[in-house]
């Protein structure tokens, strides 16, 4: 029976017809790409407007053109790429150091119980140590040139990159392991062709972090010995109450975690394609 | 190759999952394993295929596995088990490459096990791109891979829906039709095991024991879709089951 053949069969009830109200939706987040472009562009130029009508005296911000001016004399200086030059092999060494320990040691811990019940307390014994506080520390161990700097970073970085490892070695399907097992495969072919491809995305996600963390202690890293870096640059900007250089500094800092976010992003969407 | 199984028993904790089982797995044959939700009977499963140790009672191989079979004895999962960062073929190189089989060798296989559960075409999908039916059928090509002794299917059809199970059901039967192989199926759907059991074991709800031993002579290309043979027998197993299966359901309240 057709609905039009019952509409006359059988007439509805005569109350007046209303639309059924949508309630769904939202809950979704979606990719607004150029709204975060312009909220910063918005937040800047209120800056720049309220510095320049008075009512932001320069002694408490200072005004964006000038740390724009400040920053394109450090480029045309060449002093720019002096500062930028050591810390970011700073930056690198020693993130690489502690990421790739922190992800072995996470993936042992993840593997061995031994070695989980052992250390599992000790990494969270030493997690919440403000690894700045050891630098002194490190000075004495590693000599006050670039070991101390390299070994601070890679410390910082190597207590949530452990964590963060073997969470996700934890969180590897166990059905897909049983799966290997079951198929008679090598306990190293396990491990390397289903428990590594699988703690992938936890790995990454947690390098994510590690790495904000290694750009916040490389100023900290710098506080002592360094005549050339970012974090130096800062440090002696703020000490003379130089705010445009120091702003200046701070912006080149923001600017690194931008690109090593997007940068582990693309790696995400090249190793992680398969997820869905 | 058969499977003998010797008065098996096992317990988890103080909860009594299985109970004296002695079971006769015939080569070339396949034998349902029926029975209500805990009753053990993936548990079982597990036994024969050396995933998990009873407690008492063994598991025997009689006979050596033919020649060429790489993994006597296969598992297909019910939630597939698929590698997710793998190609349907990168899925099946999996169990070959342990064993040295790469190249030529490795592609001959995977083109000969894709033609033969019709997934030629998607050689280079991902898992993500396959709906359930085929996800299973790349698992049972996995499967087919390793040329195993005897396959152990731990209610593979369970997460498909009623249609795409009768369409692999019948893809089932071909396969074995085309090449006989053992296989132990374990079900709690009872026209999964009349239309693909030689030989359907019933267990009781826990702890479980063998209920009862049905062999159903027809052969399993001439079972159709609600066959009345088979209705009758599956209205016979219902019968032994119904209560059995009341009281287990009641029982997990407990647990």
């Amino acid at each position: 029976m057709s609905d039009t053949t019952a509409a006359t069969e059988r007439p509805a009830s005569d109350g007046p017809a209303m639309e059924v109200r949508f309630r769904g939706g939202g809950f979704a987040p979606q990719s607004r790409r150029w709204v975060g472009v312009a909220v910063f562009v918005a937040l800047v130029a209120l800056v720049e407007w309220g510095t320049r009508a008075g009512w932001i005296s320069p002694l408490t911000l200072p005004r964006p053109s000038d740390v724009f001016g400040t920053f394109v004399e450090l480029w045309n200086s060449g002093l720019l790429f002096k500062h930028l030059g050591p810390s970011l092999s700073r930056l690198a060494v020693g993130a690489a150091l502690g990421a790739s320990a922190g992800v072995l040691l996470g993936v042992l811990i993840g593997l061995f119980s031994y070695v989980r019940a052992g250390l599992v307390p000790l990494v969270a014994a030493i997690f919440p140590i403000p690894k700045i506080a050891l630098l002194p520390l490190f000075v004495i161990w590693f000599g006050i040139d670039e070991g101390s700097k390299y070994a601070l970073i890679a410390f910082g970085t190597f207590t949530p990159t452990v964590v963060a490892t073997y969470g996700a070695v934890d969180n590897v399907d166990r059905s897909l392991i049983r799966m290997g097992q079951s198929f008679g495969l090598s306990w190293l072919s396990i491990v390397r062709k289903i428990v590594l491809p699988g703690a992938m995305p936890g790995i990454l996600s947690g390098l994510r972090i590690s790495l904000a963390i290694a750009i916040i202690l490389l100023v900290a890293a710098e506080m002592l010995g360094a005549e050339y870096g970012i974090g130096a640059y800062i440090l002696q900007a703020g000490s003379l109450y130089d705010l445009e250089r120091l702003f200046a500094g701070v912006v080149i800092l923001s600017l690194l975690g931008v690109i090593v976010s997007a940068a582990i992003a693309q790696i995400e969407r090249r190793v992680l394609g398969w997820r869905t | 190759m058969d499977i003998r199984l010797e008065a098996i028993r096992h317990a988890y904790g103080d909860t009594e999952v299985l109970q004296d089982i002695s079971l006769a797995i015939p080569a070339g044959r396949i034998v349902c394993l029926v029975g209500p939700s805990g009753c053990g009977k993936s548990t079982l499963l597990r036994f024969i295929g050396g995933l998990e140790r009873p407690m008492e009672g063994r598991v025997l191989q009689i006979g050596a596995p033919p020649e060429g079979c790489l993994n006597p004895l296969t598992f297909v999962f019910q939630d597939f088990a698929l590698l997710p960062w793998r190609t349907v073929q990168g899925n099946i190189s999996l169990v070959l490459e342990d064993h040295g089989i790469r190249g030529k060798r490795a592609r001959a296989i995977i083109d000969d096990v894709l033609a033969r559960t019709r997934l030629s075409d998607f050689a280079s999908a991902l898992p993500k791109q396959l709906s359930g039916g085929m996800k299973q059928r790349v698992a049972i090509a996995r499967a087919l891979a390793v040329n195993p002794a005897v396959m152990l299917m731990d209610e593979p059809l369970s997460a498909l829906d009623s249609q795409t199970r009768e369409l692999l059901m019948d893809d089932l039967i071909t396969l074995w039709t085309r090449q006989p192989f053992t296989s132990v199926y374990v079900t709690h759907n009872l026209a999964e095991a009349v239309r693909l059991g030689h030989r359907i074991v019933v267990l009781s709800r826990r702890p479980g024991r063998i209920c009862e031993v049905v062999e159903i002579e027809k052969p399993l290309a001439e079972r159709l879709y609600a066959d009345p043979d088979l209705d009758e027998v599956q209205r016979h197993l219902w019968e032994m089951m119904r209560d059995e299966a009341r009281a287990a359901e009641e029982e997990l309240i407990d647990v």
